[in-house]
């Protein structure tokens, strides 16, 4: 892969990301974007973190059609 | 730099989930009413008990969760006859309710895309912006959606008893997790094996060992059925088929919208060094 590097026309290599720099933003970003990804796909099914069923109630249907275990 | 690509990843997210939105309102919602009207005409045969006819193997030892009055909470205007009044009209849950869930789906899938991106980009070889928001794309989805759903596909109202939602649900991330993580380890033995056995062999063999570890999880993980008999073959097919292909839609969205972006602010970039000027932002 690496080795066809040099004739890719205009484009210019794309450069490195570090992991040392990138850690922190997979860390929190990573954390937050997961909580949204459990809310839409498993708050009040399995396990609550608000009381109640709106949230559930609420995104019932994208939970269905995302692929998510709804009830 | 990474700032920008996760906002930038986020906003194509957003965009993305509201594209899945129009699809999932022209192929998805259909099959989700006609599973309402079927549990709502066949809703009140779900015996506390269990349903004898289905056969959830791994669920044997968990009758302490089939309380009397534990889960049974369903809550579709179907079961009106039910103490709980619903919370939202059908319209809301497929109109607002669908949007909602999607956008925010999508700007955290986008932004988890594009954190992803950020660490991928100049290591996957010889890869532009847009190739390489293709790839991880069609990768994200394989890993994420299509070879997990293999085993425990996705399913519309009706099918699932409410007490099996915690094991469900647990099993459902662990392959999630599992296959995210066979994804990565079989992209990083691609990139290491690129070097000696050329690129073609190396991501064979990166294919290989996802497929391997996907394939043996399938056997070690239980099975789940929990169709009722009498539910349409035809339907399940299709809301199945709708929920793969709103997937894709996302993703595609995601993968073609965030490369295009990449792509012209890496053009501007070019174009703002040459002249001498400070970099574009955005």
């Amino acid at each position: 892969m690496a080795i066809a590097a040099t004739h890719s026309g205009t484009s210019v290599a794309l450069p490195v990301i570090s992991g040392a720099q990138l850690l922190p933003w997979a860390v929190f970003g990573g954390l937050l974007l997961v909580l949204m990804v459990y809310f839409v796909g498993a708050e009040q099914g399995a396990t609550s973190l608000i009381q109640g069923r709106e949230v559930h109630e609420f995104v019932h249907d994208a939970r269905h059609l995302l692929g998510f275990p709804c009830h | 730099m990474i700032g920008i690509l996760l906002a930038r990843g986020m906003l194509i997210g957003i965009l993305a989930g509201v594209f899945a939105f129009g699809v999932a309102t022209l192929i998805g919602e259909p099959s989700v009413d006609r599973a309402i009207a079927f549990e709502s005409a066949h809703g009140h045969d779900h015996p506390e008990g269990g349903r004898q006819d289905e056969t959830v193997p791994h669920e044997h030892a968990a009758p302490e969760h089939a309380g009397p009055d534990v889960g049974h909470h369903h809550h579709h205007a179907a079961e009106a006859g039910d103490e709980e009044e619903e919370l939202f009209s059908r319209a809301t849950q497929g109109g607002w309710g669908l949007l909602t869930g999607l956008v925010v789906y999508g700007a955290a899938v986008g932004g988890l895309f594009a954190l992803t991106y950020a660490y991928a980009q100049g290591r996957m070889g010889a890869l532009g912006p847009r190739g390489l928001a293709a790839t991880l794309a069609v990768l994200g989805f394989l890993a994420i959606v299509l070879v997990p759903g293999f085993k425990y596909p996705a399913n519309p109202p009706a099918v699932g008893d409410p007490d099996t939602i915690r094991q469900r649900t647990a099993l459902f991330f662990i392959l999630l997790i599992l296959s995210v993580a066979a994804m990565g380890g079989a992209v990083v033995c691609a990139r290491r094996l690129a070097g000696r056995w050329g690129g073609w062999n190396a991501g064979l063999a990166g294919g290989a060992l996802f497929l391997a570890v996907m394939v043996a999880a399938g056997f070690v993980l239980p099975t789940v059925d929990e169709v009722p008999v009498t539910f349409p073959a035809q339907l399940l097919w299709q809301f199945r088929l709708a929920s793969w292909g709103i997937q894709a839609a996302l993703w595609a969205a995601l993968g073609l919208g965030f490369g295009g972006l990449c792509q012209a602010a890496q053009e501007r970039d070019a174009q703002a060094l040459r002249r001498g000027d400070r970099p574009a932002l955005f």
